[in-house]
């Protein structure tokens, strides 16, 4: 019985709920992608999955489209959140508090049901669904990932910092290139790692989006492990692993206050 | 051009914030080549003044020339000036060869100068080689030396500095003061340097100007400023004083605690109510009391390095500051002397507060936003605008602010030897001044009451 008081009373204890649910749901599924993506269909060891994705165009060529379409998603959320966020920073802190609420009230509610509704708004006013749509789609939904990061450290910057380069025979134009811009580049670095890497697994958006006409990577995975192509899928999954992980690798080490803009 | 030995001329400046006027009224010139401080208590409006100089404010009322032009709607990128930062606003994202070149880069001078003016202007702020450093590796005093480094190379007209040394500690800032005065003999541009450390200000300039509550209280050198303050504030704010009340009964003839000084002043008018300041160190103390002009008890003797601080009491209650090389232990009977040129006489800026108000009723008269008793009046109807004037000692304050008729915040006090002489901004904005012998603090929050018979009402 002591025993027993004395294990809940330490600290340490109660993370033990956490790192078993980790270890069921994130620990293990990660073991099993790692095994199935090596095995053959008989279970034995073999390179066959990544073969057939080097030989056979399709999933590598989906692979490409993805990562095009996750690019232009990131580029266009980048170009509309940075002057939204700049100007969000610039406002009194009432007011700012308000719009930032707007920017992310959509977030509340379900990804899907979001979805539904921009295909409901897009069959209103007699748009074809596709690439476009899809494009729409994936920047209306990681929009707000994008602004809330940079206006996080646009908003932390010390004013005087712009006073002082202002005061060096800066131009307001210089000031942004020079000192702005720059200093805000953990917020733009964060944002790019939250757009991006959620774009490139997207199905759900894809799907609706274009009818089932065009396929992300996403697609590809969920068809192939929905259809008993277990050991392929993992496969896929595991490539897909292995790239996020480079770029989160490369936006890791470039600033070390990357992650102060997250949410 | 008749004034082209001035660099800065500020011509009846103000500035409205929202709720508060930071500025009322300021004028201002500088000559080249001086090391001007303005100095005053925080919220007085000295960094107000200096935003304005480099453009990041701009003035409500009234007009600044820099170098002869006018500054108004000028940005501050074309100003002829650069400013030294509080907190230093180094660019985190440069070393600091980058960050001192920052200005020469945006001019386009070109690459082998900006070397070796950068080169120059680490060498002037004693930082050779440390141009590849990162800034936030270096300690606050480094970091201050950069930021001045980043501001002179670009040779500006004038370098504002905005409490440079506010941040650092003692002994560093002791050093830096003497590096600053250096740096401007050798520089020989215009400093316009702000701060609350009236030490600094006496050690560093050749011009202090005192500000308080957005008004310039007085300009001056240092001696000057010292030696005879223009008013009781500035007494008070620069070094050590003894303030009290007094009345000038002729041409040099003042009398204060209840004797008469003979003194150098002239032109103040017979019994006119005044203050007398005398700087502690200009009371000459002695063994014998009977020899001399005024005697009291020791009550209390403090080393303080070079000199003993002590504070005696008078028979007739008033508290006395000395500075002497010589200690008295306490209850030591001595006597006390003042030659008549170090007694310092000023006009009182008051001698009643006086209000506007209008009469409610009979009995009663509104003032500072709350109805207030008074004797009844004969003659003012109701309704009728009103100037109510009372005496310093009519006001009682009470320590709950709820208490009072009215209420407000303690704003300065001056201690007048023998009680205190405070200024209450009541909550409706208006100053009342207030004597008394109780102990109030700095910001305590008060209740006003004002007795019905002191109150003096007349018709406006």
């Amino acid at each position: 019985m002591n025993n027993f008081v004395k294990f809940f009373s330490r600290r340490r204890s109660w993370s033990l709920p956490y790192i078993l649910f980790m270890a069921i749901f994130v620990v293990m599924p990660l073991v099993l992608i790692m095994i199935y993506a090596f095995q053959a269909k008989d279970g034995s060891f073999s390179m066959e999955n990544f073969h057939r994705f080097i030989n056979q165009p399709e999933a590598a060529n989906t692979f490409i489209y993805s990562i095009g379409i996750a690019l232009i998603t990131t580029i266009i959320c980048l170009v509309l959140g940075y002057p939204a966020a700049y100007i969000l920073s610039r406002l009194k802190p009432s007011t700012a508090r308000l719009v930032v609420m707007l920017f992310i009230l959509p977030m509340w509610i379900n990804v899907l049901v979001r979805t539904l509704a921009t295909v409901a708004l897009f069959d209103f006013l007699r748009l074809p669904l596709g690439e476009g749509a899809l494009i729409f789609g994936m920047v209306y939904n990681f929009l707000p990932f994008m602004i809330y990061p940079i206006y996080n450290v646009l908003q932390k910057m010390d004013g005087s910092l712009i006073e002082a380069a202002e005061d060096l025979g800066a131009t307001p134009r210089q000031v942004f290139t020079r000192v702005v811009f720059p200093l805000s580049s953990p917020g733009i670095v964060s944002g790019i790692m939250m757009v991006f890497m959620p774009t490139i697994s997207t199905f759900a958006i894809a799907e609706l989006l274009t009818m089932n006409n065009i396929k992300l990577f996403g697609t590809t995975i969920q068809e192939n492990i929905n259809n008993g192509m277990w050991h392929y899928g993992a496969a896929l999954s595991l490539i897909m692993l292995i790239i996020i992980g480079i770029t989160s690798l490369f936006t890791d080490s470039s600033e070390d206050g990357a992650n102060e803009g997250l949410i | 051009m008749v004034n082209s030995n001035y660099i800065i001329e500020i011509t009846n400046v103000t500035k409205n914030f929202p709720d508060k006027v930071v500025l009322d009224d300021v004028s201002l010139s500088v000559r080249k080549g001086e090391f001007l401080t303005i100095l005053g208590p925080s919220g007085c409006g000295k960094t107000t003044l200096l935003r304005l100089l480099a453009g990041f404010n701009s003035a409500s009322k009234g007009e600044i020339l820099i170098g002869g032009e006018v500054m108004t709607g000028v940005p501050p990128h074309l100003r002829p000036v650069n400013t030294v930062f509080q907190r230093y606003a180094l660019f985190p994202n440069y070393n600091v060869f980058d960050n001192i070149a920052f200005g020469l880069k945006l001019q386009k001078v070109d690459k082998n100068e900006i070397e070796v003016r950068v080169k120059k202007a680490l060498k002037m702020v004693g930082m050779t080689d440390y141009e590849h450093r990162d800034v936030q590796s270096l300690s606050g005093g480094q970091q201050q030396r950069v930021a001045i480094a980043r501001a002179i190379v670009n040779r500006p007209q004038v370098l504002l500095l905005d409490e440079p040394l506010a941040a650092l500690d003692l002994k560093m800032r002791k050093d830096m003061q003497m590096e600053l005065k250096e740096m401007h003999r050798d520089l020989g541009i215009t400093f316009v340097y702000v701060t609350h450390d009236q030490e600094e200000a006496l050690t560093l300039s050749d011009t202090i100007v005192v500000m308080n509550e957005g008004k310039i209280q007085q300009i001056g050198t240092p001696t000057d400023i010292y030696n005879e303050p223009c008013n009781a504030f500035v007494a008070d704010f620069i070094g050590e004083s003894n303030i009290l009340n007094a009345t000038m009964v002729r041409d040099r003839l003042v009398r204060f605690m209840n004797k008469e000084f003979e003194c150098i002043d002239e032109g103040f008018g017979e019994n006119t109510p005044v203050d007398v300041v005398v700087r502690p160190e200009d009371v000459y103390i002695i063994r014998n009391a009977e020899a001399a002009m005024f005697h009291g008890v020791v009550r209390s003797c403090t080393f303080k390095g070079v000199h003993y601080e002590m504070f005696v009491d008078t028979p007739d209650g008033y508290e006395i500051m000395i500075q002497d090389y010589n200690a008295f232990e306490p209850g030591t009977e001595v006597g006390m002397m003042i030659k008549p040129a170090d007694i310092h006489v000023m006009r009182k800026e008051r001698i009643e507060n006086h209000l506007e108000g209008v009469m409610v009723d009979a009995t009663h008269v509104e003032i500072l936003g709350e109805q207030f008793e008074c004797d009844a009046q004969e003659g003012i109807e109701a309704g009728a605008n009103v100037d109510v004037a009372f005496d310093f000692s009519a006001v009682e304050l009470t320590d709950d602010p709820d208490d009072g008729i009215s209420w407000g915040t303690i704003r300065f006090i001056l201690y007048k030897g023998d009680r205190y002489h405070l200024t209450v901004r009541t909550d409706d904005g208006e100053n009342i001044y207030v004597d008394t012998h109780d102990v109030w603090e700095d910001l305590d929050e008060v209740g006003i009451k004002i007795s019905p018979k002191a109150l003096r009402i007349t018709k406006l």
